[in-house]
């Protein structure tokens, strides 16, 4: 049965022109390419468990320039595969203009929210889980100054950094939080060597905890951070292993997570907004063989305790992007 | 290797000797121009041989076949009696030929024995090169009277040095056989001599020379045996003891010329261009003019002459607006800005300055741009060839070829490129669009600087036909003939300062010669 | 001095050329388990063969004609303007600033103050570089250059600051008013009774680029300014001998050639996006490099390298989408035809001028 299924969909692949007769899931990679060590990758690993685990087959594709947004989704939708995930904020312009053309189309979209009958928009609680590792980061620190630097300057990631302050501040109230920026360009995203600048110079203000939600030039903050014995905290997947001994833990924001549920639900994906925070997994911190010696128990206590008060209401974290304000900052 | 075995068989075949180079039946053609047709000609061992001829009858293109920068499309080259390929000039290099070409082809921030290795080098350190090129060096120097100071940087040394270090060059390299491509177009009459003296000491070693030249008075002097090529074809070849250079000139053109140019005592009227105390400092802070004075009035020619580098291009430069300066000139009076926004090449052809500059290549001329443009150069903002917003591009190339044919361009075609004519007929495209602009004052630089005779004859007809429509005329030549038998006054230059005014029937080559050398020996 | 006819240096090089290109990238495409004419099919049929893949196309080629013009403009005064990137770029900024100030009432209105927003914009970056280079000396080239990441930091940093919708994920600005949006070819060829693809981003720019092609041929081959850009080109020196003003030319070319640059963002901001988004111009500047070069500098040369590049684009593109061969093989096909039509061209002409002259040869 599986093979049969697997022929057919090599079949379907091959006579392109041809409507595929079975609804395949699809999944469009943004501009930072599928093997990008952080978002897109996470969304890629999401898509692949699913086939291996049902053993089906999905389209993917990476884009190369904007214009191919529009292009790429109507492809998709001409050819009938059903649902079509989009990995990135970026997408929403286009797929709000498309969305309307193809009713009978799933739309998943990632990270951004477009209001149409047919789409489901996944957003993530990254705040929340950015205030537990803050709580972590403050608690091993000893100089009582933490830092974040972040890729490029867009909102999403002033999120990351605000939750951060938040939870170091709620911590330890006179701790000091240096927040720096990479860059305004899509470059910051893929700039270890100026991270590990950036860091050095965090280091020289107080810094003995850095918290990089920086793509690719988080690699070079978590490396420097490794080399001048300070702990870093990692982002999006679990990049615990990276620096073995260095890295406190790592926010991890489940894009797969987000990516294999869409697949498994395929066409039966329930259209709406799904918000992944702390109480269904969708975002959180990590403990495993790397970093649990970094970890003590009080810690742990202290973290467990912030991300229970989280959910049941009791800590509200403040979230930038719904007025772009940081208050802890 | 095979160098040795050359010399080699050179000493055994002592008498009978097989000439050193060889053409047979040469033939290369450009398209539809047939720059050489059937070229036979021989060279014979430890001679000069002159090559005279018109620009464009395809001299240039011979020499170039014989060191390998063009091939030949028929025909074969014999060097020592033996048939030689040469595909490049590398290939020219090896069969012993050297090259002295008319544009020197030095690194000009190398020194002197940096530029004789150059290409030159055994294996990949300089320095066993360099040690072994100085001691070689000091031997041709002593041998041929070449003496040059091999650490001097070659943008130091004067035009007649740098030439030396091309022939060394060549010796460096073993030639047996040296082209010079109008070597003496750019030296003194010292230095000219001191080259011929060089040829001799050459000559005596058992060295082939091939001149290339215009000037029949060293064709005379120097030769032994001489060629004469027309359009392409090689007309002649006497031996120089047996000709006169009369009959050289009309084996050239074809017919008699008259090398005197015919005109009438000046009849200079107001005065048109008057200098006071001119001062150009270069971007080095060396001064070129210093204190430059002169007078020029209505219907004559003022010649200036000097050896080349002493003032006379920042002379004509200044006066035509491509150079800023200190001091005063008034045109018909009136004064012009030398510093300021007015003190453009525009505004001065505005004014009534022509100006035919000494670099047609570089200045007088866009190469890459056909004749009809290059007649509209400096003055494409002219009504006459605007209609509008735009150009009237078909009106202009009417004219130029009205132009073309005033002054026997040939071929008088407007749209083919300025690259593609020979050197006179480029001097006639710049002549005709200056002087047909009607101007006060024509400031002309080397007017018949490699130009054949034919060409230089009109070219000489015309500036005196314009001194005697009542313009000025201020002539800037190094050819002492040219001065001589053109001006109706003639200043020397050197060192940026005039050194004396003499008029050409009260003076001599001798004593302009002194006063190029900076000698007066006559108070003014 | 005729080597060849001028119809082999203008035509039969460059196909030779591309021919080459395409055989290297078949073996390529072969060599990694690919079917190269089925991937050739693919790039055709998605590039030409529906109106809507030829709305792509011809949106791209808009692109590569604007750019291709502004670097064609500085080479005529022998200037490398490699800042075509930056150039658009703030030429997006400009025509973005244009389209947002005022409720535009029709984009008829809104098309001309666009472009003269974005030829602004583009002149104005431009002309930087070139006053460095005319009165300072500094090397276009490097300065150009440098001008491309100031472009994108600059356009970055007012789009975050000033010009983002709060609230928004994406740095990009609000969407234009819909005054502003520019018939698409459906819109244009719709009263002939022609259907053409609704959704393709081909729009009127593209006329706007063609008129700006030949707005080029009349400038540089028709106009006293263009005579004395390309005679400043030539020779400097034989400028200064004309009275032409070197620095006068150096800043009119610039200003014209990053004002062409500019007039892309007409295309790609105003046409497609409708709103400005951060790194807009997506190398389209640089190709605009080789299209220039392949093009030989002649609008007609520039047009069809354009829409070569076009091809490119949007073939590539549909190779990546359906065919599976990953999108950096794609970017090695680009660079493939740009390397032989550019850097390696001497290494087919040399052999075709030699052919060429053993023919004439034989008939002779």
């Amino acid at each position: 049965m599986t093979m049969m299924r697997k022929i057919l969909g090599a079949t379907a692949a091959l006579a392109i022109s041809a409507t595929a007769v079975l609804a395949e899931p699809a999944i469009i990679f943004d501009l930072g390419g599928k093997f990008d060590k952080s978002f897109n990758e996470a969304a890629f690993s999401g898509a692949e468990r699913w086939a291996e685990e049902t053993g089906g087959s999905y389209k993917d594709v990476e884009l190369q320039s904007d214009a191919q947004r529009e292009a790429a989704l109507r492809g998709f939708a001409d050819r009938g595969y059903n649902p079509i995930v989009m990995a990135g904020f970026s997408f929403a312009t286009a797929l709000n203009t498309v969305a309307a053309d193809y009713p009978d189309t799933k739309f998943v979209l990632i990270d951004m929210v477009v209001d149409q009958p047919n789409v489901k928009s996944v957003v993530f609680a990254e705040h929340e889980g950015s205030y537990l590792v803050g709580v972590l980061a403050a608690m091993a620190s000893k100089s009582g100054t933490v830092s974040f630097i972040g890729g490029m300057d867009i909102p999403l990631i002033s999120k990351f950094a605000c939750g951060y302050a938040q939870g170091v501040k709620d911590t330890k109230g006179d701790a000091t939080v240096i927040v720096n920026m990479t860059g305004t360009t899509p470059s910051a995203w893929n700039d270890p060597v100026k991270g590990g600048e950036l860091t050095r110079a965090q280091m020289s203000q107080g810094s003995d905890v850095v918290f990089a939600a920086a793509g690719g030039t988080g690699l070079g903050v978590l490396q420097t951070a490794a080399d001048q014995g300070i702990l870093s905290i990692g982002v999006d997947s679990n990049q615990n292993y990276l620096q073995p001994g260095s890295v406190l833990t790592s926010m991890v924001k489940r894009v797969d997570n987000a990516v294999y549920e869409a697949f498994s639900a395929g066409e039966n994906v329930m259209p709406g907004f799904s918000a992944m925070g702390l109480d269904n997994d969708g975002v959180g911190y990590t403990v495993d063989e790397f970093n649990k010696s970094l970890i003590t128990d009080e810690m742990m206590a202290a973290v467990e305790d912030a991300k229970a008060k989280i959910i049941s209401g009791e800590i509200m974290v403040h979230d930038y992007m719904s007025d772009e304000s940081c208050p802890s900052f | 290797m095979e160098l040795t075995h050359k010399s080699g068989r050179q000493e055994t075949a002592a008498h009978d000797l097989p000439p050193a180079i060889e053409l047979r039946g040469i033939s290369k053609a450009f398209g539809p121009v047939q720059a050489n047709k059937d070229i036979n000609f021989s060279v014979a061992k430890g001679t000069i041989h002159g090559i005279i001829g018109e620009n464009g009858a395809g001299k240039s293109t011979l020499m170039s076949i014989l060191y390998g920068f063009y091939k030949a499309d028929a025909g074969e080259v014999l060097i020592n009696g033996q048939t030689t390929l040469i595909p490049d000039s590398q290939a020219a290099i090896s069969a012993g030929i050297g090259m002295v070409f008319q544009h020197f082809k030095l690194v000009e921030n190398f020194t002197v024995l940096e530029n004789v290795i150059l290409g030159a080098e055994d294996g990949a350190m300089l320095r066993p090169s360099l040690a072994k090129a100085r001691k070689e060096l000091t031997r041709l120097a002593k041998e041929y009277e070449l003496n040059v100071n091999p650490d001097t940087l070659v943008e130091e040394l004067s035009v007649g040095h740098k030439q030396r270090v091309e022939i060394l060059k060549a010796l460096y390299r073993h030639a047996d056989i040296l082209i010079l491509d109008e070597p003496t177009g750019v030296l003194t009459p010292a230095e000219a001599d001191h080259l011929f003296r060089i040829f001799d000491g050459l000559k005596k070693q058992g060295k082939t020379i091939i001149l290339i030249t215009h000037k029949l008075r060293e064709i005379m002097d120097i030769t032994d045996t001489v060629s004469v090529m027309r359009r392409g074809e090689m007309t002649a070849t006497v031996k120089t003891s047996e000709t006169s250079p009369e009959h050289l000139a009309e084996l050239m053109v074809g017919r008699k010329v008259l090398l005197e140019v015919s005109k009438t005592p000046a009849r200079p009227g107001a005065s048109v261009l008057e200098v006071e105390n001119l001062r150009v400092v270069d971007e080095d802070k060396v001064e070129r003019l210093k204190g430059v004075s002169l007078q020029l009035r209505a219907g004559e020619i003022l010649g200036i002459a000097g050896v080349a580098g002493n003032g006379q291009s920042e002379l004509l430069e200044v006066l035509a607006g491509m150079q800023t300066a200190t001091g005063s000139v008034r045109l018909n009076g009136q004064e012009l800005d030398l510093t300021g926004a007015k003190s453009d090449a525009r505004t001065r052809r505005k004014k009534g300055i022509a100006h035919v500059p000494e670099d047609r290549h570089d200045e007088g001329l866009i190469l890459e741009f056909s004749a009809w443009e290059n007649i509209a150069f400096g003055y494409e903002d002219d009504p006459a060839y605007n209609k509008g917003m735009l150009m009237d591009n078909a009106a202009l190339r009417a004219e130029t070829h009205a132009k073309m044919e005033r002054f026997d361009v040939r071929p008088p075609h407007p749209r083919l490129e300025a690259k593609n004519f020979s050197g006179g007929n480029q001097q006639k495209i710049v002549l005709a669009r200056e002087i047909e602009r009607n101007p006060d004052l024509l400031l002309i630089g080397q007017p018949t600087r490699g130009v054949d005779i034919g060409a230089i004859e009109f070219i000489h007809q015309r500036i005196v036909e314009l001194r005697d429509q009542g313009k000025a005329i201020l002539l800037v030549s190094v050819e002492l003939d040219e001065i001589m038998s053109l001006s109706d006054r003639i200043a020397v230059m050197f060192d940026g300062q005039i050194m004396g005014e003499r008029r050409p029937e009260e003076t001599d080559e001798k004593e302009l010669g002194l006063l190029m050398a900076g000698i007066n020996r006559k108070a003014n | 001095m005729q080597k060849m006819p001028k119809w082999a240096d203008v035509a039969l090089i460059p196909l030779i050329n591309i021919l080459i290109a395409f055989t290297l990238s078949g073996l390529i495409i072969w060599a990694i388990g690919g079917d190269p004419f089925r991937a050739l099919k693919t790039m055709v049929t998605g590039s030409f063969g529906s109106t809507n893949g030829w709305g792509y196309t011809l949106y791209y080629t808009t692109n590569f004609i604007f750019t291709g013009l502004a670097v064609a403009t500085a080479y005529q005064a022998r200037l490398f303007n490699i800042g075509g990137e930056g150039q658009a770029m703030l030429g997006g900024l400009g025509v973005a600033l244009v389209a947002l100030s005022i409720d535009w009432p029709h984009w008829a209105i809104a098309l001309p103050a666009a472009a003269i927003g974005g030829a602004a914009f583009g002149a104005f970056w431009a002309v930087i570089p070139a006053y460095l280079q005319a009165k300072r000396g500094s090397h276009i080239v490097i300065t150009t250059i440098m001008f491309n990441f100031i472009a994108s930091a600059l356009v970055g940093y007012l789009l975050l600051n000033f010009l983002k919708v709060p609230g928004n994920m994406s740095t990009e600005s609000a969407g234009f008013p819909a005054g502003t949006n520019l018939p698409t070819f459906s819109d244009m060829l719709a009263p002939f009774g022609i259907t053409f693809a609704k959704n393709a981003p081909a729009n009127i720019s593209f006329l706007v680029a063609l008129a700006c092609a030949f707005g080029y041929w009349l400038l540089i081959w028709h106009t006293k300014l263009g005579y004395q850009i390309r005679a400043f080109g030539q020779s400097e020196t034989g400028a200064i001998y004309a009275g032409i003003n070197p620095v006068r030319i150096v800043v009119i070319t610039m200003v014209i050639s990053g004002a062409l640059a500019g007039m892309m963002a007409l295309n790609n901001v105003m046409g497609e996006a409708e709103r400005l988004i951060d790194n807009a111009v997506e190398g389209a500047g640089f190709i605009g490099i080789a299209v220039a070069l392949m093009g030989r500098n002649h609008p007609v040369g520039i047009v069809l390298a354009a829409l070569l590049f076009g091809f490119l684009f949007q073939g590539g593109s549909e190779l990546s989408l359906w065919e599976g061969i990953p999108r950096e093989l794609v970017v090695v096909i680009q660079g493939l035809v740009i390397l032989l039509t550019g850097a390696l061209d001497n290494m087919v002409r040399g052999p075709v001028e030699r052919l060429f002259l053993m023919l004439h040869k034989g008939e002779a």
